[in-house]
């Protein structure tokens, strides 16, 4: 893909000057404008655009947020109370990053949902889904130190839990502790700490994605076939297809974004958090925000202190081998009968757990969330290597082109295709 | 789009800045223009708050007047007080200091105007419209020169006031006379007079 002709012709002098000194906009017209994109692409294909303008929006409005925020266990709280009431448009700006993270999760787990359902991590995949992975673990960092900088009690009591995960540790555990606190409890010095690491991952998440995109455009996008371009008629030029219908999806991606930020700004956030941090009490029932809910219901599963610690990091861990876990060589879920319905449920299983890490650790919901996580680890330690060994798969179009069109003129094709489409 | 390798063979025709021939615009381009337009306007709308957000906010602007004092400064004495983060020198001029402001005419000064706040800038820089009527024995200033803006000196006894008896600015060597008008030296303004009034005999309130 990487290597596909590109038809930019430098206009005017001064193009031509720079395209023999710095080819910067062959580079961009060659990858954003003519570049191959699969014809048949529907919208799960536009989060990954999404997640990019999320990105500049945490980065925007967190800086504007950084002039005004102070990093201290005495201000911290007061400061983001000012800035809701003093600061110039400080409410809209706070609403705008505080919401943004639950949006751009939102994006991601969609982006995540994609790539599953039509084996984007596949090869020659591998490395663009591991470096997904890798965003995906940056921006949980990112999201679990920005909640804590608001230093209310959800924020105290979620960064004392999550801290603690590394006391688990055998042997060294109580010290990485202590040196990531920075002290014996998580203080002021904790919260100075996460507020320079906050400022800094965003920009490792940007890196990271540099090299995702990259990776992207040297393997070319997957799409909901799971079948490559094979000639000229399977794409069409990024631009103005794909990009237009990237801007679309965004346009209305926008709208349910300002629909919270400007209507239900504290919705997805939790009121015990509008009170200031107390190291002398816990909260009755601490949760974390919306998007690590499932992660935490694991990590109360499991009843051991090292064994739910290492549940949860292995439940994020596990799927940068699922390259090599799944067996079938069919990419699409579309043409995968057996395979579908299991991967239906563990979407399910996704949102039950979500469900359940919400609600309190007693009684049947421990039960329920120890029968999600048995299924989440099992669709992808069991599942994924059978499913794919003993699965006939559904008849495929040829092409691309015979998936959108009916068959290139044979009627076989066309059959193919109808059947294809059917499901 | 029925025919994509048909396309692809001839020159790419994909609607952005292409399909305007001897007819003239396309209803795509209007299209085109029309939604890039309306993004911009978003896009500049979207901008406003995050510029207006490095302005002066609530607490800063409630903070926007100071109540002063002055039973305590006998005459010939100053103080320093702090108004919006700024210093506001305020003397109890002498007669003989009175008298000098006074006495300097219009055309020896390079800056005419006023620079009083609570007055137009076509108000020509006498001491009276400098200081309050009946209470002309106090000069109130911001105490900020108006070259680089560095404090100047004057307010202490034993400070350097320059060749006109009022203020100098060490900074530069900018010379004020007991108006706080620059006479000599590279400012090119007088002394700003902040807005200020007399709430009872002895007390002001600045802003």
């Amino acid at each position: 893909m990487s290597d596909h002709e590109s038809n930019y012709t430098p206009k005017g002098a001064f193009a031509k000057w720079m395209d023999d000194r710095l080819p910067l906009m062959r580079m961009m017209h060659g990858q954003f404008v003519d570049f191959p994109t699969p014809r048949n692409l529907n919208y799960m294909w536009t989060f990954g655009g999404i997640l990019m303008v999320m990105l500049v929006a945490q980065i925007a409005s967190g800086l504007v947020l950084s002039m005004h925020f102070q990093p201290s266990a005495a201000a911290a709280f007061d400061s983001v109370e000012a800035i809701r009431r003093d600061v110039n448009y400080g409410w809209l700006l706070r609403n705008i990053h505080a919401v943004g993270a639950s949006m751009f999760f939102l994006a991601v787990y969609l982006h995540m949902a994609r790539g599953l359902y039509y084996g984007s991590y596949k090869a020659p995949r591998e490395i663009l889904w591991i470096l997904g992975v890798i965003i995906f673990l940056l921006m949980m960092a990112t999201g679990f130190m920005g909640y804590a900088l608001v230093w209310g009690q959800m924020s105290f009591w979620g960064v004392t839990v999550i801290t603690n995960l590394f006391s688990a540790i055998p042997i060294v555990g109580e010290a990485i502790r202590t040196w990531l606190w920075g002290d014996f409890a998580v203080s002021g010095v904790t919260l100075n700490r996460f507020f320079s690491l906050h400022f800094l991952l965003p920009f490792v998440i940007a890196g990271v994605v540099i090299l995702h995109i990259w990776a992207l455009h040297v393997v070319g996008q997957n799409n909901p076939t799971g079948i490559e371009i094979k000639t000229k008629s399977d794409s069409v030029p990024m631009l103005p297809f794909a990009i237009m219908k990237d801007a679309f999806a965004m346009a209305v991606f926008m709208v349910l974004y300002a629909w919270f930020v400007f209507f239900a700004p504290d919705y997805l956030g939790h009121p015990d958090n509008y009170i200031e941090a107390n190291p002398l009490s816990t909260p009755a029932h601490i949760v974390p925000e919306w998007y690590f809910l499932p992660f935490y219901a694991i990590l109360r599963a499991i009843p051991n202190k090292l064994g739910g610690v290492l549940a949860m990091f292995g439940s994020i861990a596990i799927l940068t081998i699922i390259p090599w876990l799944d067996t079938s060589n069919i990419r699409s879920a579309k043409y995968r009968p057996m395979f579908k319905w299991f991967l239906w449920a563990f979407f399910f299983t996704v949102v039950a757990l979500g469900y359940l890490g919400g609600k309190p650790a007693e009684g049947s919901y421990v039960l329920w969330a120890r029968v999600f996580t048995a299924y989440y680890f099992a669709f992808f330690c069991l599942i994924m290597p059978i499913v794919g060994l003993i699965e006939t798969p559904s008849k495929m179009p040829r092409s691309i082109t015979d998936a959108v069109l009916g068959g290139g003129g044979s009627m076989a094709g066309a059959a193919a295709a109808a059947a294809a489409e059917k499901r | 789009m029925a025919s994509g390798t048909k396309a692809s063979d001839t020159k790419p025709d994909h609607g952005i800045g292409a399909a305007h021939d001897e007819h003239g615009p396309s209803r795509r381009d209007f299209i085109t223009t029309a939604a890039l337009g309306w993004a911009s306007v978003g896009g500049a709308l979207a901008l406003w708050p995050f510029i207006q957000q490095m302005n002066p906010d609530a607490s800063t602007q409630a903070l926007a007047s100071t109540e002063v004092d002055l039973a305590p400064v006998k005459e010939g004495q100053a103080i320093t007080v702090l108004w919006r983060g700024k210093p506001v020198f305020i003397r109890n001029r002498s007669k003989a200091e009175v008298e000098a402001a006074k006495a300097v005419s219009i055309s020896d000064l390079s800056d005419r105007s006023a620079r009083n706040d609570l007055m137009p800038d076509s108000a020509a820089a006498s001491d009276q419209n400098r200081t309050k009527k009946d209470n002309e024995n106090w000069l109130v200033l911001v105490g900020i020169c108006t070259h680089l803006g560095c404090i100047p000196k004057g307010q202490g006894l034993s400070d350097q006031r320059g060749d006109f008896g009022g203020y100098f600015c060490p900074c530069h060597g900018s010379h004020y006379d007991t108006s706080g008008r620059i006479r000599k030296g590279p400012a090119p303004r007088n002394l700003e007079v902040p807005p200020y009034e007399f709430v009872s005999a002895t007390k002001i309130k600045i802003g």
